[in-house]
């Protein structure tokens, strides 16, 4: 009997991710989820510019490539075209989503569209070479803050789930993390719920995964998975941000 | 008894799954290279394996899979 192996809805090639990257792990566990919940063939998945621009090569579900930071409207106008037979996703970097692309988000947060957005806070512009982006820790040293991220000059990190938990429109908002097999299970529920929510008409749901880029933080894939524990999750703290069904529920 | 099969050419030899072994089971080759160029994952002791899938479960390019 197999007990692991790779998803249906992730395709059979080698994927370009630097060695210990762990958008790999992301990417299985988005793909577990369209086969359990039976949706590889009515989602639509919206990859971003960023280290995963190819995930449309990586997903066997429909994709479609937006321009920076753009796939939430991207996603929207797919969904408002056929609300009722597609299942619609974007994955998305921190430059992508927090950046470049916070409007979007804030807005199809705000309009609680109903989508799902897998977030990938790496703190890092991995695919450009290692810059600050808006969720750089305070004192991260990266290319474009080499003595460490001064929060007087450049502002301080964007905790995108507090920031949008804010909002009345959202309707799920949860912070994972896969640095170890615990919490790859926990971030797989939240994944499943999040599609869940969006076939059950809920509306719009986020999950912002703490994911490694041992290359541009100049670390072995080991050491990046207990910066995660020791620098990440200490300012991102892991949890569930908004559940408006369950608190209606209550 | 478990059974890992390893996609040795899509390995990154990056370790994660010897770390994620509990019973220590898994090492990157010391002699062979695969396509990638990397020095691939292998089973030490397949008798010893009890088949929880930690290995691959960590595996960000689902190298291995698990069979019980
Ligand atoms: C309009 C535009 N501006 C800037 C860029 C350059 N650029 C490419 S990827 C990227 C940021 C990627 O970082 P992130 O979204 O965090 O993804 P990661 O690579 O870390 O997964 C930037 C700024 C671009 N491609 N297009
Ligand atoms: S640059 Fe960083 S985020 Fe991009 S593939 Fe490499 S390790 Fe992953
Ligand atoms: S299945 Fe479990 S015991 Fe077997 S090699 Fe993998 S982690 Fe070790
Ligand atoms: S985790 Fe996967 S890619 Fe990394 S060494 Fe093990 S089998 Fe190879
Ligand atoms: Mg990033």
């Amino acid at each position: 009997m197999v007990v692991f192996d790779k998803p249906h809805a992730l395709a059979d090639v080698p994927l370009h991710y630097c060695p210990g990257c762990t958008h790999g792990i992301v990417h299985r566990l988005v793909a577990e989820v369209l086969d359990e919940l039976g949706i590889e063939g009515k989602a639509i998945g919206v990859a971003p510019v960023g280290c995963s621009v190819m995930a449309y090569d990586y997903f066997n579900c429909d994709m479609i490539e937006a321009a920076h930071g753009r796939a939430p409207a991207v996603a929207t106008g797919v969904k408002r075209a056929d609300p009722d037979e597609h299942i619609v996703f974007t994955y998305q970097g921190d430059g992508d989503l927090a950046s470049i692309g916070m409007a979007e988000t804030v807005h199809a947060a705000a309009r609680n569209e109903n989508i799902t957005i897998i977030f990938i806070n790496n703190a890092i512009y991995g695919m450009t070479g290692g810059q600050m982006a808006p969720t750089s820790l305070p004192n991260q040293v990266t290319q474009t803050s080499p003595y460490g991220r001064d929060v007087k000059a450049c502002g301080f990190p964007i905790r995108v789930c507090e920031l949008l938990s804010e909002l009345d429109g959202p309707e799920y908002l949860e912070r994972v993390t896969v640095n170890n097999v615990k919490n790859i299970r926990n971030a797989k529920k939240a994944i499943k719920k999040a599609f869940q929510n969006q076939i059950d008409k809920k509306g719009f749901s986020l999950i912002e995964v703490l994911s490694s880029c041992p290359t541009n933080w100049g670390m072995t894939p080991q050491k990046a998975l207990e910066w995660i524990d020791e620098k990440m999750i200490p300012y991102y703290p892991l949890g569930v941000y908004k559940d408006r069904s369950a608190k209606e529920e209550k | 008894m478990a059974k890992l099969v390893f996609k040795t050419d899509f390995c990154k030899g990056c370790g994660l799954c010897v770390d994620a072994c509990p019973k220590k089971l898994i090492r990157l080759s010391p002699d062979k290279i695969n396509m990638k160029g990397h020095h691939p994952a292998e089973i030490t002791d397949q008798e010893a394996c009890v088949g929880c899938a930690f290995c691959a479960q960590m595996c960000p390019d689902c190298v291995i899979k698990v069979e019980r």
